[in-house]
């Protein structure tokens, strides 16, 4: 019999009981006996000089208790930290630009929405009444908006000794992109937006925090992916020692990658409350998270492809202007260079590779991981740029991937550009995904829908992805400032029920339901008898957190580790009472024997009492069943896939529609089908709100005109059609699970897919390329634009004719 | 100058004193403490704090306390009736319509009324029916699965 009952079952979800009954507990939900609420005073301008705060009106006001200026708290708080800086080696010899980044501005304001003062009021209300009467002078300075014009001579400076706004120009390259361009039959370029996204996360972030000043232990109650690396930090911005910090991260409505940083409102918050002695609370409404919220990709790429004129592609080249915002958020610089230039191999065999990448200083809110992050870009530029490819030289998009495809390989294929993907099968997704799809009756329908004056496109999308953050040593030696391992505790209770902790951080993810069913297949408990515990950095030693797709990968591997050494004492523990040797017993389904003794048998919840009651344990064994382990993988995991997605636009207005979308994704091994489904759902569409609608737009002057849900288009259930999904399995052996991750898979592929239907819809018209979103405006002038060339080329041709 | 409300909420009779800009989602949540009822913008976008007034889906960050004074109001809190869990929450626990959990509460109230109105919604009704709430996490497919399976299991197709 086997114990792995529940791996790869579909088991309902432990976290829902209490969140479809209203008992889910957001920070919002917290209360604490004589609460004060903040609110923060936020710059209307993109760029200003501050001249003066005069804090006295709202001093005054009803209700309020205090008001602090960035003057006021400067000698508690610190810069907030950079907490990747790129390596010189890979930024030209140039350290790269850091600059200080105060959590209230002091001295000038960078973008709309840099707080420079907070203001603690006896109720929420009373606090946001009072922001309306600081009065604050400033002077606007030239603002700049877009990364390109940024590093442009006569640009306003943003930071202080910055030359042209760049904080780096990173490099990496492969073989000789030069060489292979200039020997190839074909180069074609193209200019590729990637443009700004909010993240919108459906809880937005919210804080609160305590502080007794008999023992100086200050808790903050915080909506965080990485609540142990938020108490390590904001113990080295505030010098608040980090023993004396309990951060908690409760339930977590969303993420998405910008919940991932320590931000300038803990600091503050969680300062104020000591210095208040009071508990303070501040919720961030969807208007400021908008602003004071990082945001997603922004990039601006120049790209070159090259091969040959029957379908092998050579070499790929692409310099970015990747907009980083008014400040460097915790993981900013890596986003743009280490997760979108080391993935610019894709799942092809090309050898020559250039990329380089300007990291730029605007006035915007600052640029961080969104879920992605990075990867989306990259998958952006290889996965269109490879279409665009094929179109050129005539062929299809399908036969030309699999003609570049790496053959398929178990045990670690070294790319070109330096890192080691670890397992792939990128011709059998596509193959999946085929299978489901049936291209050929696809065509013929695209066909017979043209003469209707309908047009369907088909897009594709063969993306590979760089997860299971990470080995620590490789991050590091590229520039990390913390580690990326995860840990876990197993805590075996005497009568056998188990406590797991864990140092990820899930916000929706269903850790509690993963987790607790590897721990029950591997122990033969039920899974009513395991209690996952995660976020809050006084239950659990130090953890890293949830991004990347690590969870699994590196905080599943973690859990296994630990789950293997109570097994091992335990069956010390059971040999010792059964007179043999801990080698000849088997664990199994809960039940420790020996073989070819039956009679001899354990139960688990015997063993587990056995360990705390001691009055049989073998000489020297300690009493106690629980295990602590880190695991540090020793290479980073890569999912892949095909996504293929079928776009209809309506020719009239210009309207483009979703209307089929198929996903193969192979991640690996996977322990609940049903969730790791969802994850691909929600990523799909958060691709396919990229593609289709979503956009963060800025005006020159600094202004968000995109700043609320009315005015940046979060797709609805009637955007989206319903998915169809289904997996490859190549299991990777970066850890003994098999499992790659799959939080990001969807918003990987999907932009790209849909960018890519849309094309093939347009390309009879001549169109090759086109930028998101697909707005039914762009589209229809893209259309009307496209029918006028057509027109103009013919009339000529009809010239030359006569 | 505070505004008398009287107000029945998941079957409770409350008479209370409120500053007259309090929101119905403010009341709820600070005044009866069912924070069940979340909220998510302030643009009556999200429809997290979707609950039923009077029997009809409202946002409740979009009316003001003393506008619903003399209404019967049903939270997510309501829902469940003697522990029995109503089939629209079996159904998204059944079909995995939940992710992180934030816009569910809103999400199943505005799946009541439209099982409601129409015990047996084709997909497109129901993706219709859903437009005023926002998901970030579930890209919608599941909670349409859900909203299906609620149906069939309540008697519709």
């Amino acid at each position: 019999m086997t114990t792995d009952t529940l791996i790869g079952q579909e088991v309902t979800r432990v976290e829902d009981q209490a969140l479809i009954t209203g008992r889910g507990q957001y920070v919002d939900d917290l209360r604490l006996p004589g609460l004060l609420h903040l609110a923060l005073v936020r710059s209307p301008y993109g760029h200003a000089k501050i001249n003066r705060i005069d804090v006295s009106a709202a001093a005054n006001a009803p209700g309020v208790v205090s008001v602090f200026t960035g003057a006021d708290l400067a000698e508690q708080l610190g810069s907030l930290p950079a907490g990747w800086v790129l390596i010189p080696e890979q930024t030209g010899g140039e350290p790269m630009a850091t600059p200080d980044h105060p959590p209230l501005a002091i001295e000038k304001v960078r973008y709309v929405g840099d707080a420079v003062a907070a203001v603690v009021a006896s109720s929420p209300a009373a606090a946001s009444d009072a922001v309306a009467l600081v009065d604050v002078d400033y002077e606007p300075l030239p603002a700049v908006t877009d990364a390109e014009q940024a590093t442009m001579e006569g640009a306003p400076e943003i930071h202080e000794g910055v030359a042209n706004n760049k904080s780096f120009d990173w490099t990496v390259a492969a073989g000789d992109y030069d060489a292979a361009a200039a020997e190839a039959d074909v180069v074609v370029k193209e200019r590729i937006v990637n443009q700004r996204l909010i993240p919108n996360p459906m809880e937005p972030r919210g804080i609160m925090a305590d502080y007794n000043a008999g023992t100086e232990q200050l808790t903050i109650w915080t909506s965080t992916q990485i609540p142990h690396l938020v108490r390590l930090l904001f113990a080295l911005v505030t010098g608040h020692p980090e023993h004396k910090v309990r951060v908690i991260a409760p339930d977590v409505g969303g993420g998405f990658g910008c919940k991932l940083y320590l931000y300038a409102e803990e600091v503050i918050v969680g300062i104020i409350a000591k210095q208040l002695e009071k508990p303070v609370k501040w919720i961030e409404s969807r208007t400021e998270n908008y602003v004071a919220t990082t945001h997603g990709r922004d990039h601006i790429a120049d790209a070159e492809i090259c091969g040959t004129s029957d379908g092998i592609v050579t070499g790929l080249k692409v310099h970015v202007y990747a907009n980083l915002g008014g400040y460097l958020s915790t993981f900013a610089p890596a986003i743009p260079t280490i997760l979108f230039g080391l993935m610019l191999g894709g799942c092809y065999k090309f050898e020559n590779l250039s990329c380089t990448v300007a990291g730029v200083f605007t006035n915007t809110t600052p640029v961080d991981a969104y879920r992605g992050a990075g990867r989306p870009e990259a998958t952006y530029v290889v996965e269109r740029m490879m279409e665009r490819y094929a179109h050129e030289i005539g062929r299809d998009v399908i036969g030309v991937r699999r003609r570049n495809f790496i053959r398929p390989f178990r045990r670690g294929h070294d790319m070109p550009i330096g890192v080691t993907y670890d397992s792939g099968n990128y011709q059998g997704a596509l193959g999946a995904a085929l299978d489901m799809f049936d291209y050929q009756a696809f065509r013929q329908e695209q066909r017979d829908a043209r003469r209707e004056g309908k047009l369907l496109g088909v897009g594709f999308s063969t993306y590979i992805e760089i997860c299971g953050m990470a080995p620590s040593a490789v991050a590091g030696a590229l520039g990390a400032g913390a580690g990326l391992w995860e840990s876990s505790t197993v805590r075996v209770h005497p009568t056998g029920t188990v406590t797991v902790f864990t140092g990820t951080s899930p916000h929706g993810q269903g850790h509690e339901t993963t987790l607790a069913q590897i721990t029950s297949s591997r122990l033969g408990i039920p899974m009513e008898n395991v209690e996952v515990v995660h976020g809050d950095t006084e239950r659990h030693q130090f953890g890293t957190g949830t991004f990347g797709s690590r969870s699994l990968a590196v905080g599943g591997e973690a859990l296994m580790m630990s789950l293997d050494k109570v097994i091992e004492k335990a069956k010390e523990i059971a040999a010792h009472e059964m007179g043999v040797d801990a080698k000849q017993v088997v664990f199994e389904n809960g039940t420790f024997y020996v073989e070819d003794i039956q009679e001899r048998e354990i139960p688990w919840g015997d063993v587990a009492l056995g360990a705390y009651w001691a009055k049989n344990l073998p000489d020297g064994l300690e009493p106690g069943l629980e295990a602590v382990s880190f695991f540090d993988p020793q290479n980073f995991t890569w999912p892949f896939g095909t996504h293929i997605a079928v776009v209809e636009i309506d020719e009239m207005t210009g309207e483009t529609s979703l209307v089929r979308y198929v996903a193969i994704d192979d991640v690996g091994n996977v322990i609940n089908p049903m969730i790791v489904d969802g994850m691909v759902h929600g990523g799909i569409a958060q691709g396919a709100g990229q593609a289709l609608q979503e956009a963060a737009v800025y005006s020159d002057d600094g202004q968000l005109l995109t700043g609320s849900m009315m005015d940046y288009a979060v797709p609805t259930a009637e955007d989206m059609p319903s998915f169809e999904t289904g997996r490859t399995v190549t299991p990777t052996i970066v850890n003994s699970l098999g499992a790659k991750g799959a939080g990001e898979t969807g918003t990987i592929a999907a932009s790209p897919a849909i960018v890519n239907a849309a094309v093939d819809a347009l390309k009879h018209l001549g169109v090759t390329h086109l930028n998101m979103p697909l707005s039914a405006e762009k589209m229809w002038r893209t259309i009307q634009d496209a029918k006028e060339a057509r027109r103009a080329r013919r009339s000529a041709a009809a010239r030359r004719g006569n | 100058m505070n505004v008398e409300v009287t107000i029945t909420v998941n079957g409770t009779a409350h008479r209370l004193s409120v500053p007259p800009r309090t929101l119905l989602s403010t009341l709820l949540r600070d005044e009866l403490d069912l924070t069940g009822t979340h909220v998510g913008c302030d643009t009556s976008s999200c429809g997290a704090c979707t609950v039923l007034v009077d029997g009809d889906a409202t946002k409740s960050c979009t009316m003001f306390a003393a506008q619903a004074d003399g209404s019967s109001v049903t939270t997510v809190e309501g829902l469940a009736s003697n522990g029995e869990l109503h089939p629209i929450q079996e159904a998204f626990r059944e079909k995995h319509g939940l992710q992180c959990g934030f816009c569910t509460p809103g999400m199943m109230i505005t799946a009541v009324q439209i099982l409601e109105r129409n015990p047996s919604p084709s997909e497109a009704e129901i993706r219709s029916g859903l437009r005023g709430n926002l998901c970030r996490c579930t890209g919608y497919h599941n909670i349409v699965a859900a909203v299906q399976h609620a149906a069939a299991n309540s008697g519709g197709d």
